[in-house]
């Protein structure tokens, strides 16, 4: 039987496999090498904002470098890493002996190099790569377009597609490969986040295919749907994207509660508190997420009626995540703590990312938004949740569980070192956006007045200074994979989950019979 | 342990890779071709040529596997569950298309023709004179440009409201086709788990006809449309949506259609499915059902009340 065999050799290894913790693997290094791609384009950025005026690169360019940046952090740092975290722990701890269905798992990471070339070779095509932003409103995506953003719709189908498989395997193998015994209500927080996040994704990226299908109709076959000419709306593009986005956003902060709620309890050494109102606050907000879109879109014109409905039901989702940073409060609280690297991410990620779901909060308000909206008070909010959110989660778990990985741990002090210098350099980066946003500051503007010279001087030293850090990361990795000193199959003191009952590294194929769970 | 009580977990296969090579050049060689790139074509066919090709060898490997009793129940489970939520990714992209519509009926239209909650007077200020009346036949560039205008509705539509009467009105039948077809698949359904082979061949073979019928009809309705009508892609929002909609439940029934005709050929030529295995007919037939419901949506929303 295939199931004693060890990993093939050579290349073939990561093209063929049908491995969950090979194709982990490869979704990991994946999303890494668009984290620092995206990375390089957000210091090109920074770089032209260093001071005001233009000095380095062309406005026109400058557009380009913002739209892939948001496009290839989003869908091809963020999302990937959270699958690859999916697709290497969801089996180990549910004890299950792989994805359901392994192939198909190979197959929706393979989408993956190929869509993200094919976007970034827009890059080098003439009139240049889209310029229109992440969110590629119509008509500057349709109208007014690049011709390369033809080749910028297909990757979004192609990478929506490989989501959508992604998803579905998350969801039958959380429902139909549970050890007998892991009932829904005993299954990690991580897992019970995916299965959710994976129910968003399978919900809102045909939405998002619809779109930018409605808009390849628009370029290439003169259809009218955002085009008032013919009976259309620009305004239908907003509300069809963001019926997709705001789900998205929330796609890419569910997986992060929960590693968080796995990280916090093993490090405060005390089980996680309000177990069951985690899930039950993970359930409402994917459901208020449905419903809160608009919230995006308050000064392009709503009846008064939406506007209201939109901003209340925009700030009831802070109730429900308000229980969660309230129950990871309480599981420190009284805890005997040490702080270990990914115990600090995750501290960090308890402040920092309330602070940006504050700055949401006040978004919320539809009349304030008419003040902050497009104003680099958003790009501050946004970087909030995702940044010490999404991101912090993601290094939180890699340190946490590498271990497990490849056997090895990690050296404390350069772990510390990654996440002091992380630390620092985000907030320089980003807390002055918010002074910047409230006092008018456009985003999306390669140029600014003189009055946010300081500030913005500071946010781009600390860009700088948080892109140097991650290198710090990646050299952690790789030393700890070459030559870190060897970890116990338990690496922490008494942690709780089922992979940690494995040795460590973990063989390549665990639970091939299901664990006994008690 | 034996075969049943362990979840087949799959040795290395090439076939994904190379499933992502086919897409990947289809989709890249559509964009060139778009894009007026002369390599377009070419790649598009090599790439849909290899995609079909590891679609089938996959198909084909699976099948294999399961009639080597290497499928336990579980792992059928999750196929079923598979199925199931690709069959409901597929709702919500139809979604899109309809919220599109209702969005407009609802809101752009009354707004863009200065009435409704924002009777602002945007609508009347850029496009005067447009009024509002679905279908739009007269687009707001018309309203506000005359004669000049480039952005011009059809001449006909396909509403129930312009039919002479019920029985030559096309939509009309194909509804009863559709129907008809999605009973006659759930006869064939029962036959099966009943062992009926030749009832099961039978209906599901009518099934299919009764699907290609649809896809013919509908062809039809779509030459009407252009050569008669002046009703195409171009033809303002009304345009823009009916064939949005009609088209991609097209592309979906020829889709089910090619999935009903390989069942019934494995079952003709191979004897394939049995009474308590017959998840790949099945799984065909609820995609089946699924076009069906879209279809009932569409008859309802884009022609009746169109
Ligand atoms: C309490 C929770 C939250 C509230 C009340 C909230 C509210 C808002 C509002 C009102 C906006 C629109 C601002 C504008 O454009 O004028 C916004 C933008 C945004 N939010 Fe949040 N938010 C919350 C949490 C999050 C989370 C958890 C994430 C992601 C992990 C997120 C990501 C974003 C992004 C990416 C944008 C900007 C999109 C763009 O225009 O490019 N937010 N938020
Ligand atoms: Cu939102």
């Amino acid at each position: 039987m295939s199931a004693h065999h060890g990993p093939a050799k050579g290349i073939t290894r990561w093209l063929y496999t049908t491995n969950h913790k090979d194709i982990g693997t490869l979704y990991l290094w994946f999303s890494f090498a668009m984290f620092l791609l995206g990375g390089a384009f957000a210091l090109v950025i920074r770089a032209e904002l260093f001071e005001p005026g233009l000095q380095i690169i062309e406005p026109e360019f400058f557009n380009q470098m913002t739209t892939m940046h948001g496009l290839i952090m989003v869908f091809g740092a963020v999302m990937p890493a959270f699958v690859g975290l999916a697709n290497w722990m969801i089996p180990l701890m549910i004890g299950a002996p792989d994805m359901a269905l392994p192939r198909m798992n190979n197959w929706s990471f393979w989408i993956l190099p190929f869509a993200f070339t094919m976007l970034t070779s827009t890059l080098f095509m003439d009139g240049g790569a889209p310029n229109f932003g992440w969110t590629f409103y119509a008509p500057l995506s349709t109208t007014y377009a690049p011709p390369s953003v033809t080749f910028f719709i297909f990757a979004v189908h192609i990478m929506g597609a490989s989501s959508i498989m992604g998803s579905i395997n998350i969801i039958a193998t959380i429902l139909n490969l549970r050890a007998p015994g892991m009932t829904l209500m005993k299954m990690p927080l991580f897992v019970w986040t995916w299965l959710i996040t994976a129910y968003l994704l399978i919900a809102v990226m045909p939405v998002l295919a619809g779109v930018v299908t409605m808009m390849l109709m628009d370029i290439h076959f003169s259809t009218s749907f955002f085009d008032a000419a013919g009976g259309g709306d620009p305004v239908l593009f907003q509300h069809v994207f963001w019926f997709f986005g705001h789900p998205e956003v929330y796609i890419m902060i569910l997986p992060a509660f929960g590693v968080i709620s796995a990280i916090i309890p093993t490090f405060a050494r005390k089980p996680l508190f309000g177990y069951a109102s985690m899930v039950y606050a993970t359930s409402s907000i994917a459901f208020l997420s449905f419903i809160v879109w608009a919230h995006h879109m308050f000064t392009v014109g709503m009846p008064v009626a939406g506007e209201l409905f939109f901003m209340y039901a925009t700030m009831l989702i802070a109730v429900p995540t308000g229980v969660k940073v309230f129950n990871w409060v309480t599981t420190m609280f009284r805890g005997s703590i040490t702080f270990e690297t990914p115990m600090l991410f995750s501290v960090a990620f308890v402040i920092l990312f309330t602070i940006g779901g504050f700055s949401g909060l006040m978004l919320a308000i539809a009349p304030a938004d008419f003040q902050y909206h497009d104003t680099y008070f958003v790009v501050a909010h946004f970087h909030y949740v995702l940044v010490p959110g999404a991101i912090f989660s993601i290094i939180a778990a890699v340190y946490y569980w590498l271990p497990k990985w490849c056997g090895n741990m990690y050296n404390e002090t350069m772990g510390k070192a990654h996440f002091w210098t992380a630390f620092v350099g985000l907030n320089l980066t980003f807390f002055p956006m918010h002074f910047s946003g409230l006092a008018g500051m456009p985003r999306r503007i390669p140029d600014y007045n003189m009055m946010f010279a300081d500030w913005n001087m500071l946010s781009s030293i600390g860009a700088f200074f948080f892109g140097a850090s991650q290198l710090l990361f990646l050299f952690n990795v790789i030393a700890t994979i070459r030559n870190g000193r060897k970890a116990s199959d338990q690496v922490w003191e008494n942690p709780e989950g089922l992979e940690w009952t494995l040795p460590s590294p973990a063989p390549y194929h665990t639970f091939t019979a299901p664990p006994k769970i008690g | 342990m034996s075969a049943e009580d362990t979840y087949y977990v799959p040795d290395q296969s090439k076939l994904p890779i190379f499933a992502s090579i086919g897409l990947f050049l289809t989709v890249f060689g559509a964009a060139n071709w778009l894009n007026g790139n002369d390599s377009g074509p070419t790649l598009l066919y090599c790439g849909g040529l290899l995609f079909a090709f590891v679609l089938w060898t996959w198909f084909a490997t699976v099948i294999k596997e399961n009639n080597a009793g290497m499928n336990n129940a579980q792992l059928k489970r999750s196929y079923v569950w598979a199925m199931g939520w690709f069959i409901f990714s597929e709702f919500m992209f139809f979604a899109a298309f309809f919220g599109a519509l209702f969005y407009i009926r609802n809101f752009a239209m009354p707004w863009l023709s200065g009435t409704g909650d924002r009777a602002i007077e945007t609508g009347t200020i850029l496009w005067p004179g447009f009024e509002n009346v679905w279908p739009v036949m007269t687009t707001p560039d018309m309203a506000a440009n005359g004669a000049s205008a480039t952005t011009t509705g059809p001449d006909l539509n396909m509403s129930f409201a312009e039919a002479e009467s019920i029985w030559n009105w096309l939509p009309f039948w194909n509804t009863a086709v559709l129907l008809t077809s999605s009973i006659t698949v759930h006869f064939a359904h029962t036959a099966i788990k009943n062992n009926q082979r030749k009832p099961f061949n039978i209906w599901l073979g009518i099934t299919v006809a009764l699907g290609f019928i649809f896809l013919v009809l509908q062809v039809e309705e779509y030459i009407e449309a252009y050569q008669h009508m002046g009703l195409t892609l171009e033809s303002g929002i009304y345009g823009s949506t009916f064939f949005m909609l009609t088209g991609f439940h097209g592309a979906h029934v020829t889709l089910g259609t090619l999935m009903l005709l390989v069942m019934w050929l494995r079952s003709i030529l191979k004897g394939h499915f049995k009474p308590d295995d017959q998840f790949g007919f099945e799984a065909a037939s609820w995609y089946w059902h699924f076009v069906d419901v879209v279809w009932l949506g569409l008859f309802i929303f884009v022609y009746i009340l169109g």
